[in-house]
């Protein structure tokens, strides 16, 4: 019933601790009926996406019923567009019906509607329930539930109500889809696990921890770069080939050219990167890939302009065979064997560095400075491959940051929990003219006592207001971190920053010695 | 729309009445003050004279060294230069008062902050007909709307219920809300002792002194931390996530203001058990106060004033925004 999904978010929004939360959505998971738990685990992971339901549409409902100036207002102050309609609402006073839908029944509705009947929709479910529950509608209908719950909890959440690991969750997840009645059939006894055979999915990477001060022996540790693209997971299975992103996205139909070329029945692990301008040359920057990402159709000249290719890291599967269980040093032997019979224009191994000690590492990695590089891994030798993130077997080590001097130019109110602060922070370096244009936007790297301060500058120093922007005095200088610089037609400076975020906050400077454009000119890859 | 030459002036720091010569909720010290309530963003210490009711005076020199205080019963009048001004209950906290001033045949009058809905620790907000009504704006905002008390008080008392290992620890502000809370819950029948944070008891014992009942009170000081399990506690706001907080059973830290209303304030302030109850008016009180007064000019002085002024634009109501400072009551 979507009453017990909305005391459910309420009660997640509320609750801080890891167990709480999983003992909350257990218990739900547990009492909850089909199909309406499988809707709420779907929204929970992230995996629920109704495409004629937009947030404009939500928007659009609400002015029908609230003076747009009014709506506004409430939308800055409470920083979330779902919350602020469900507020707004005006209560409907003939709703004595006490009607009870199930989630399974707005799932359906929303899932059915076409985009102009999608308002109307809504607004009549909005009209028969209660504000809870009017907040939870547009958080499933919108997405975005803003819990504090990760795919991941939410999925150890079931793993905890069925009582099993959460490793045989994570293994068939992605070969599944809601509302998951397999999934509850056989975490309740009632089924086998669901049958996969010939199903091309996804396989959770294994991830790493930033390496931070830690010192690897060499010994026990093998070193390869961190390429700067996107890491893929390619699964063939003969009859078909998938490529999926970090997060299980299928993102096979922006490289075609890629799955094509892959004819091999395994599943690898590897960084998709394109080549630069000069075409067989070395691997361009994060910026060239981007021009085809997002895309859903990839034109010739886009193919021919930036041609893709993967380096391959690791084998997860080599035929059926699952190689997950050996020790990184056998699998890469696998990999080595298995990379030969592959198109060797689309896939190469990626290399590994010879560091004699973790010291000669660290001189290897200060000496790169190609835009593709963006740091080294560390493997250790002997570690299985492993869904997640787990303590001591990978590392990643990133190349020092850059950093500017900048100069706070505007500032917008965060959303979320941070609606009420000004946070996020537009800030500019200086031209020869002695003019400050923007070049770069960031939200992150302070403390909450650093945001109170930067949040009280803002508002005791606003010149200018543009609707929910301020402009401020050009006095506050801010030390920006950020990993590179591209060139962008799209700001007036010529250059974007990747990365950006805040790492001091320099009060003790005058803003007139902050930097100059020129300066990040000179640092563009 | 200026009103640079009207006999109220509005100022940053509080409203001047010229032929009178007095300030009313000055937040700098003047001469003479007309003070609407005891909270500390409208009652400062070291004026020269303070007019005031008889419970806002008494809160006062609890809090600060108050100086020469003339006591001003609800309804009664006095002269001022040639300004007759009397005092009328805002229904906010113990002794608020709408201050009405009449001069040459204008009524003003100014809310401080009042609320419209009953509350058992003070008088109830008294409609007055004026020219001019200057009234606040905390909650003027279409998305505050107070749910009933009698909901959020089942809320407090269920939770207490469901968890009998554990304390229920309320943040509510000093002066009022915390008396409130108290109030309410007894009204609804809760006879238990209630457990004081220091910084509540003084206020606490003010308020039964100028006759407002709280029941059994007792000090969290003299109690042993096993006796607060499954009890109710309250304490200001600034304590849920103090290190004080460590003397009690396990709590569930709860906060009773009308800012919970918006989920992530609740959650900004590390809230499991978010209360909406509020001394202020909500939108919907904002509005039909207007309504019930209808004067011929509103004044918005704190709080989201904007939103206020633009209904009664919309409402073909004159209105203006007054710019003051200072008065943000983040805990209410």
């Amino acid at each position: 019933m979507m009453q017990a999904f909305s005391e459910l978010l309420d009660n997640l929004i509320y609750t801080r601790s890891r167990n709480g939360k999983l003992r909350l959505i257990s218990y739900y998971l547990k009492q909850a009926s089909d199909p309406d738990r499988g809707w709420v685990l779907a929204a929970l992971t992230g995996e629920l996406d109704f495409p004629t339901v937009k947030a404009s549409a939500v928007r659009n409902m609400a002015m029908e019923r609230v003076d747009e100036t009014l709506f506004r207002l409430s939308r800055d102050f409470v920083g979330d567009t779902a919350e602020t309609v469900a507020l707004i609402w005006p209560e409907n006073p003939e709703n004595t019906s006490q009607e009870h839908l199930s989630v399974g029944q707005i799932v359906d509705e929303l899932a059915a509607v076409s985009r102009s009947e999608a308002p109307k929709l809504l607004a009549n479910f909005m009209d028969i329930m209660g504000s809870n529950e009017r907040y939870a509608l547009l958080k499933l209908a919108t997405g975005g539930m803003r819990v504090g719950v990760s795919a991941r909890l939410a999925k150890t959440a079931f793993a905890q109500a069925f009582a099993m690991p959460i490793e045989d969750i994570e293994e068939v997840w992605h070969a599944l889809s809601p509302p998951y009645l397999e999934l509850f059939a056989w975490g309740e006894g009632r089924a086998d696990r669901p049958d996969l055979t010939g199903i091309p999915f996804f396989r959770s990477f294994m991830l790493a921890h930033p390496l931070e001060d830690k010192k690897l022996d060499m010994a026990d540790y093998v070193a390869e770069w961190k390429w700067d693209g996107i890491r893929i997971q390619i699964v063939g299975t003969g009859q078909e080939t998938k490529l999926f992103s970090r997060g299980g996205d299928d993102i096979t139909s922006a490289f075609p050219d890629v799955a094509d070329a892959f004819d091999a029945i395994g599943v690898v692990d590897g960084e998709l990167l394109v080549r630069g301008e000069f075409q067989g040359g070395e691997a361009a920057s994060f910026n060239a890939l981007q021009q085809r990402l997002g895309r859903k159709k990839v034109s010739a000249k886009m193919r021919a302009d930036y041609p893709a290719f993967v380096r391959l890291y690791d084998i997860l599967f080599d035929k059926e065979t699952d190689l997950r269980e050996l020790s990184w040093t056998e699998r890469r032997k696998k990999l080595e064997a298995f990379v030969p019979k592959l198109n060797p224009e689309r896939f190469d191994i990626s290399a590994i560095l010879e560091a004699r000690d973790f010291e000669h590492l660290n001189e290897i990695r200060d000496g790169a400075r190609d835009a593709a590089i963006e740091g080294v891994m560390l493997k250790r030798r002997d570690s299985p491959y492993i869904s997640g993130r787990k303590t001591g077997l990978w590392y990643k080590w990133k190349r020092n940051p850059l950093v500017a001097d900048c100069v706070m130019m505007y500032a917008q109110r965060g959303s979320g929990k941070r609606s009420s602060f000004y946070s996020d922070y537009t800030f500019g370096c200086w031209t020869d003219d002695g003019e400050l244009y923007p070049v770069g936007k960031a939200y992150s790297g302070f403390t909450n006592e650093e945001l109170k301060m930067l949040d009280r500058f803002v508002r005791q120093n606003t010149i200018k207001r543009f609707g929910p922007v301020r402009e401020v005095e050009k006095t506050m200088v801010l030390e920006v971190a950020f990993d590179s610089v591209h060139q962008s037609k799209r700001h007036k400076s010529g250059l974007a920053m990747r990365f950006p975020r805040i790492s001091r906050i320099r009060t003790d400077k005058p803003a007139a010695e902050a930097d100059h454009v020129k300066t990040l000119q000179k640092m563009i890859t | 729309m200026t009103k640079e030459t009207h006999w109220i002036e509005p100022h940053p720091h509080g409203i001047y009445v010229k032929p009178a010569d007095a300030w009313i909720d000055p937040a700098r010290p003047v001469s003479r003050a007309l003070v609407t309530h005891g909270h500390a963003d409208h009652a400062r210490g070291g004026h020269g004279k303070v007019w005031a009711t008889p419970e806002t005076l008494a809160i006062m020199k609890l809090r600060y060294a108050t100086a020469d205080g003339f006591a001003v019963p609800y309804g009664d009048g006095f002269k001022l230069g040639d300004v007759r001004i009397s005092y009328h209950s805002a229904g906010h906290v113990l002794g608020s008062a709408q201050i009405l001033l009449e001069y040459k045949g204008e009524r003003v009058v100014a809310t401080g902050d009042y609320k419209r809905r009953s509350d058992p620790t003070c008088a109830p907000f008294e409609v007055i007909p004026c020219d001019i009504f200057i009234t606040e704006a905390t909650f003027g905002l279409p998305v505050f709307k107070h749910p009933p008390t009698a909901v959020e008080i089942q809320k407090l008392l269920w939770a207490r219920e469901t968890n009998p290992d554990r304390c229920i620890l309320v943040g509510a502000y000093a002066l009022g809300k915390a008396q409130r809370v108290i109030g309410e819950l007894r009204q609804a029948g809760y006879d238990d002792p209630i457990y004081l944070h220091g910084a509540l008891e003084k206020m606490c014992h003010l308020y039964m002194q100028l006759g407002v009942d709280l029941g059994d009170i007792r000090s969290v000081m003299e109690t042993e931390k096993g006796d607060m399990r499954g009890q109710i506690v309250m304490a200001p706001p600034s304590a849920l996530n103090d290190r004080w907080s460590r003397r009690l059973p396990e709590p569930i830290s709860a906060m009773a203001s009308g800012w919970m209303r918006v989920r992530q304030r609740a959650r900004q302030r590390n809230v499991e058990l978010p209360l909406i109850m509020s001394d202020h008016a909500d939108w919907d009180e904002l509005t039909q106060t207007i309504k019930d007064v209808s004067p011929s000019e509103t004044w918005v002085t704190h709080g989201r004033e904007e939103a206020l002024v633009h209904w009664c634009a919309l409402n073909q109501m004159k209105a203006r925004a007054l710019e003051m400072v200072g008065r943000e009551e983040e805990d209410d």
